[in-house]
């Protein structure tokens, strides 16, 4: 899609969204978006109102990202724009064109081996239902990075916005903890 | 979700034309537009995505002054050394908000958007009355369950609670909101109810925010965002107090003071008369929480909300006393 400059807004208020400065001209009702998804564009269109959370879940097949509340209160769907943590229900897939999205099937390198975040949580039973786990590890991931895991205290605040209704918090912290100093070291 | 056209604004101007349709709203962040229009209370026609306009996410703060862009992201703010050390209400109102996940998404301009979270609000579905979405309809909260709900500015049409925390210490500290033709203390950009709950904010088709200007001072310098909820994070306040403490040469007498309240109000609300009633007086805790109770002069409960009528001076003294064991 090429975005323009809204000059002359359109006198009945409804924008069209085909936006056809490229000469393609999809339908009023759709976009057509390309996505870059760890490391990999994708050709889509898509209505408006699709969030990046059902773009890559239905789509894209990408159903390692959760849909858990899908209204921003359980953390299930985290994955990171340009390398920060968000949460996919509330991102609309429009708004991250140009954006480099990576979700938890981009955590592992190419050949298999799992991130450290990844392994620590195994190392440590992390989970128990394990349907909040990829959301968990792509907050801890970030959360790391951001240099919000020094301390249990630390890492339980900046990891409050991922819910685990099986209450595997203790082990959770745990395997941050020694994410943090695996990957500092 | 209702569907709706999708344009994407390149820059400020476009974004105000954009903004001036019948039915057109602008999209930042997302975490309120998106979440409410899942349900079902906000129907755009037309989302204006004003993400992508660069150059206007920059934090620039000083002793004298912080000049945040509407489009730097609440994590960044919270972040920020500058803002730290000369507003640090600020960037504790900020990282004590939402989730890590949130604070990435959400916005400077966006936050000062934010809608209440009063559960009739939120359900159009279940309950149509709702003077914020439909005037003249009605208020489910009163009668309803009211646990959540203001004690002060609330009104015969509305008593929803105004949730953010940013703007608590904005008001505390006399920010001010960048609208382009026109600025405006944050203190006046909030409408309290009346009688006319839907109007929020006052701003105006065409209006788009660019910025928040905080000056700076020696409250502000000194100062703390003190929240108290029902769990320890990522919830919304039953209470908060943004305050700034400035003492004179003496080391214990009060030259200058302020405080705003959250979680209590229809609006970031501005506890003048605890300000005024400590102003030259002796820092010791009697005097703080006498003068404390001030802060709820005129507060009206409806029932499950009558805790906060005696938490809220609660948070305020605690905050205070806090200040006051800093150096």
């Amino acid at each position: 899609m090429t975005s323009q400059i809204i000059i002359d807004p359109p006198e009945d208020g409804h924008f069209r969204n085909g936006l056809a400065a490229n000469g393609s001209t999809p339908s009023p009702t759709t976009l057509s978006l390309h996505l870059t998804i760890n490391g990999q564009t994708h050709a889509l269109d898509i209505e408006p109102r699709v969030t990046l959370l059902d773009a890559l879940r239905e789509r894209l097949h990408l159903t390692g990202t959760k849909k858990g509340c899908d209204q921003g209160q359980c953390g299930a769907c985290t994955v990171h724009v340009d390398g920060e943590r968000v949460l996919a229900c509330l991102t609309m897939a429009a708004q991250v064109e140009g954006r480099s999205i990576t979700t938890i099937e981009g955590l592992a390198d190419e050949d298999g081996t799992l991130h450290a975040v990844q392994a620590a949580f195994l190392e440590h039973d992390a989970f128990q239902c394990g349907y909040c786990t990829p959301g968990q590890i792509m907050s801890a991931v970030a959360c790391i990075r951001e240099g919000h895991a020094g301390s249990d205290e630390e890492i339980r605040e900046y990891m409050a916005g991922n819910l685990c209704r099986c209450g595997a918090y203790p082990n959770i912290v745990a395997a941050v903890r020694q994410a943090a100093q695996e990957l500092r070291s | 979700m209702r569907d709706f056209s999708y344009f994407r604004a390149d820059n400020i101007e476009a974004a105000r034309n954009a903004a001036a349709l019948p039915g057109a709203m602008l999209l930042a962040g997302g975490t309120t537009l998106v979440d409410l229009a899942k349900c079902g209370v906000a129907e755009p026609a037309t989302v204006i995505d004003i993400s992508h306009i660069e150059g206007l996410n920059a934090i620039d703060a000083s002793a004298d002054r912080a000049l945040i862009g509407a489009l730097a992201k609440m994590s960044h703010v919270a972040d920020n050394a500058e803002v730290k050390s000369f507003f640090p209400a600020v960037s504790e109102a900020l990282w004590q908000a939402a989730s890590a996940q949130l604070r990435n998404m959400a916005t400077i301009g966006g936050n000062l958007m934010q809608r209440t979270r009063c559960p009739y609000f939120r359900d159009p579905a279940n309950f149509p009355a709702c003077n914020k979405r439909e005037p003249g309809s009605g208020c489910s909260a009163i009668g309803g369950v009211t646990r959540g709900h203001a004690v002060l500015g609330v009104s015969e049409a509305c008593i929803a609670t105004y949730p953010g925390d940013l703007a608590v210490a904005l008001v505390a500290f006399d920010a001010e909101v960048d609208l382009g033709e026109r600025k405006l203390k944050v203190e006046d950009f909030f409408l309290a109810p009346g009688a006319t709950a839907e109007q929020e904010h006052d701003i105006r088709p065409g209006e788009v925010i660019t910025a928040i200007e905080i000056p700076g001072s020696a409250a502000a310098r000194r100062s703390t965002y003190m929240k108290v909820r029902d769990r320890q994070s990522y919830e919304f306040a039953a209470a908060s107090a943004a305050v700034g403490l400035e003492l004179e040469g003496d080391g214990r007498t009060i030259r200058d003071i302020r405080v705003a309240l959250g979680g209590v109000a229809t609006k970031p609300w501005r506890a003048r008369a605890v300000e005024d009633a400590l102003k030259g007086k002796a820092l010791d805790e009697a005097t703080i929480r006498e003068a404390s109770e001030l802060a709820m002069e005129g507060a009206v409960d409806h029932g499950a909300n009558h805790y906060k009528i005696a938490l809220a001076p609660r948070v305020i003294a605690r905050a205070i006393l806090k200040l006051g064991e800093t150096a």
